[in-house]
């Protein structure tokens, strides 16, 4: 217990730096949220509404926004995120197959985006403008085109590999 | 530095111009090229330079001076990449390795021969053709390159690069020698057309917004692609930075803003990370900033990552999203020239749209009005991908025919498959078939079809796609991006996406078909924003053009191109099973019966076709087949 309210007054030193930054200007929300998310990787809820005092508006407005918009999530993600991409021209050759191939490697259900260790979310989305490599998919930042089912096993394997000692290995990243 | 006049800009790149012209070598650093190994192509030439082997030979032949190594924006044919280009020769190398790298210095550069196998080949009748020089390469034959004519030529990183291409003397002539009404003048003469989709005339909206009297004015830049299959503004973004600056700064000074906003896609962290070194760079120039050239005309920009959000290509729902708000339109009137951001008069214009207006300004509108149709003059890009051989960035002028563009351009179908539709103007776009391919590629040809020019996404298919389920894909991501507000299009599209899911899995009836049409029409006439008006492009024009591929999926449960996993049918081969009974085991809705030593069955009616028998039988007893029109069942 004691621990986690440790944890909570260092998350909120950030938050508060990157508030100062942006003059806790409303209009900066979203650049704000990017920021949290950047550093936490999801938005924690009570964040949510330390923001919200922070900027003088209702938690209501805050969440709005946080879940408006794909590239938030209020829930914890992955250490590596991998974005299958779905925009037309992967979709046509076969985007559908990428992604099921990276959740059966990574041992996800259909509904299920993150590893239960935290090392892996994946997601779909909706162009990453790397068409000429459909079917592609995006790990953190680098890209990966021409996919088909082997070649997508063999770079969920290379990554599972590089991430093995799973989360005490992360956390000490 | 930094540039206090006019003078002093025309006299440095007159500097800059008077450099002896020496072997250029040109890495794409597109992303195209980049995922498939450019990086080490450029880093293989770096290291040969460094060892001195280079300049020494380089020597005899350019004047004393090195060859210089630049990686560039993206030069377009990213389907052969990674890409090199030998300048000033033009010579093009495609998929270069870099253990390529040593024979292209050794050969081209030393001994001035071409690397034969590196270069594009064209097969024709039994004879195959070799194309050394990038301008005779049949993809770049018939393309006219005004919005990318710096991508993937220049460095983005360094600007220098780009004054060299006489950057910023547009801006310069503009703030020195032309009245703000002049420069609108000439925009409006020139007939420029917004890229962005809509295509309206760029000089209206600056016109509109000169007009509207208010103390602060913004000028935004639309860099928030969302259209998947499309990746020109990425391009541009990436390949030319400066090129959108410069643009702006003349739109700021033609209608009266001071202060501009680049708002891009967060997906897109190269073109962020490229933009704010450009920023930063021409603000160090003197060429952004306060007071330019000597006069009271002062500019600045700011950069605004978006977070994912596909509605925020709509104007009102941008500027939402720049406050820092929900990403939603609003109804207009009032339009955003006359109230925008902050409820101050703001001109939205796309990424595209402004890299054509420093070269409109530099060399006039009646050479721009050279290139292209009347009602749309110059050029427009397209990304083309799907099943076409060429994938990669294209810029043609308007008016070329589509079968131009992708039979010439794009080299056909991939795999020498039959063309079926290409799907124009992304997800609210329309899909258009072979009888449209002499139609021309301009904004009211395209509309009379039923599709848009959009953003010039441009996705071949060929007859493995099924245009259903092609159909509910698209309808799966505008209803996913439907932002909720208005309840046509929150509504619609999900009833219409539901009907899309039935027709695909089989469950549809008759008069389903009737009620997709009657809600796609609402949902086109009722909504509040164009995300909704457009939302049933796709649906109504396929309807249109392939109503038979509809009809055999509802009334036949067939489905021609082998794609809606519903329309196939596993039968056990009686001659090959051997009664063990494990299909019968996997099975989620036992829909199989048998006995020992009797050949099981699946039950037709009940099955799910979740394929689990197919992969659990040991002896291969499962088959697959498609149905076909002429099934009996």
């Amino acid at each position: 217990m004691e621990n986690q309210e440790l944890t909570l007054s260092r998350q909120f030193e950030k938050v508060n730096a990157i508030l100062e930054k942006h003059d806790r200007n409303e209009s900066h929300l979203i650049s704000i949220l990017q920021e949290i998310q950047a550093d936490y990787r999801y938005l924690p809820e009570e964040i949510l509404t330390y923001v919200a005092t922070a900027l003088g508006v209702s938690p209501a407005y805050v969440y709005g926004v946080a879940t408006f918009y794909a590239q938030f999530s209020l829930k914890p993600k992955g250490k590596h995120m991998i974005r299958v991409c779905d925009g037309t021209a992967c979709h046509v050759k076969g985007s559908i197959n990428v992604l099921k191939t990276v959740k059966e490697q990574l041992g996800l259900k259909e509904n299920e985006e993150t590893t239960p260790d935290l090392l892996f979310t994946v997601e779909t989305v909706a162009c990453i403008g790397a068409c000429a490599l459909a079917p592609a998919m995006m790990i953190d930042e680098e890209v990966y085109g021409m996919l088909n089912e082997e070649k997508t096993r063999e770079i969920i394997e290379g990554l599972i590999e590089e991430n093995k000692g799973g989360m005490v290995h992360a956390i000490q990243d | 530095m930094p540039f206090k006049t006019k003078e002093e800009l025309e006299n440095h790149i007159q500097e800059l111009k008077r450099e002896p012209v020496t072997a250029q070598i040109l890495v794409c650093g597109g992303l195209g090229c980049l995922a498939k190994g450019a990086d080490a192509v450029y880093k293989r030439f770096q290291e040969l330079i460094e060892k001195n082997q280079l300049s020494a030979t380089v020597k005899k032949t350019a004047d004393n001076h090195q060859p210089s190594l630049k990686e560039t924006g993206c030069m377009g044919l990213c389907e052969a990449g990674p890409l090199v280009r030998i300048e000033p020769k033009g010579i093009l190398y495609l998929r270069v390795k870099p253990e390529d790298v040593d024979r292209i210095v050794e050969e081209t550069l030393k001994n001035n021969q071409v690397v034969d196998d590196l270069v594009y080949q064209e097969e024709t009748n039994q004879e195959i053709r070799k194309w050394p020089l990038m301008k005779d390469v049949p993809f770049y034959r018939k393309q006219m390159k005004i919005v990318l004519r710096n991508c993937g030529s220049i460095d983005p990183e360094e600007l220098d690069d780009y004054l060299v291409h006489d950057g910023y003397l547009a801006l310069a002539k503009v703030v020195t020698t032309m009245s703000p009404d002049d420069v609108i003048g000439e925009i409006l003469k020139s007939g420029l057309r917004g890229r962005g989709g809509g295509g309206f005339p760029t000089g209206r909206k600056w016109q509109f917004a000169r007009l509207s009297k208010a103390d602060r004015k913004f000028i935004v830049c639309n860099g928030d692609e969302g259209d998947p299959g499309a990746f020109m503004d990425r391009s541009v973004m990436e390949g030319d930075p400066h090129t959108v600056i410069e643009g702006m700064a003349i739109a700021g000074y033609a209608f009266g803003a001071q202060e501009g906003y680049i708002y891009v896609r967060a997906e897109y962290p190269l073109a962020v990370k490229r933009l704010k070194k450009a920023i930063a760079d021409a603000r160090e120039a003197g060429l952004i900033g306060k007071n330019l050239f000597g006069t009271s005309f002062s500019f600045d920009l700011i950069i605004k990552e978006g977070a994912g959000a596909f509605v925020c290509g709509e104007e009102t729902a941008l500027l939402a999203s720049i406050e820092g708000k929900r990403g939603m339109p609003n109804p207009r009137p009032p339009f955003p020239a006359n109230k925008g951001l902050w409820g101050y008069p703001t001109v939205i214009n796309n990424v595209e749209t402004l890299a054509n207006v420093p070269i409109i300004i530099l060399k006039g509108a009646d050479w721009f009005r050279s290139f292209g149709t009347v009602t749309s003059p110059g050029t427009k890009t397209f990304a083309l991908s799907g099943k076409i051989r060429n994938t990669g960035l294209a810029e043609v002028p308007m008016g070329i025919s589509l079968r131009e563009l992708i039979f010439d351009v794009g080299g056909g179908v991939q795999d020498n498959g039959k063309f079926k539709a290409v799907q124009i103007g992304g997800p609210s776009g329309g899909c258009l078939t072979e009888q449209h391919l002499d139609l021309t590629v301009d904004y009211d040809s395209l509309c009379s079809a039923g599709a848009i020019m959009g953003s010039g996404g441009l996705v071949t298919m060929d007859e493995n796609t099924c245009i259903v389920e092609l159909a509910r894909y698209f309808l799966h991501f505008t209803q996913n991006e439907s932002c909720g507000k208005c309840v046509p299009c929150r509504e619609g599209t999900k009833h219409m996406l539901n009907i899309l899911q039935k027709i695909v899995e089989a469950r549809a009836k008759g008069e389903d078909l009737d009620l997709l049409i009657e809600t796609a029409e609402v949902v086109r006439d009722a909504s509040l924003c164009g995300l909704g008006k457009t939302a049933p492009n796709p649906v109504l024009t396929t309807l249109r053009y392939f109503k038979d591929e509809y009809l055999d999926h509802v009334y036949n449960h067939v489905c021609v191109a082998h794609v809606c996993n519903a329309m196939k049918e596993y039968r056990i081969d009686p001659e090959k099973c051997r009664a063990c009974g494990k299909c019968a085991r996997v099975c989620p809705v036992k829909c199989i019966s048998g006995r020992p030593k009797v050949p099981y069955i699946i039950d037709q009616e009940a099955c799910i076709k979740c394929g689990s028998c197919f992969e659990a039988c040991p002896f291969d007893a499962v088959l697959v087949e498609w149905r076909s029109k002429n099934h009996e069942s």
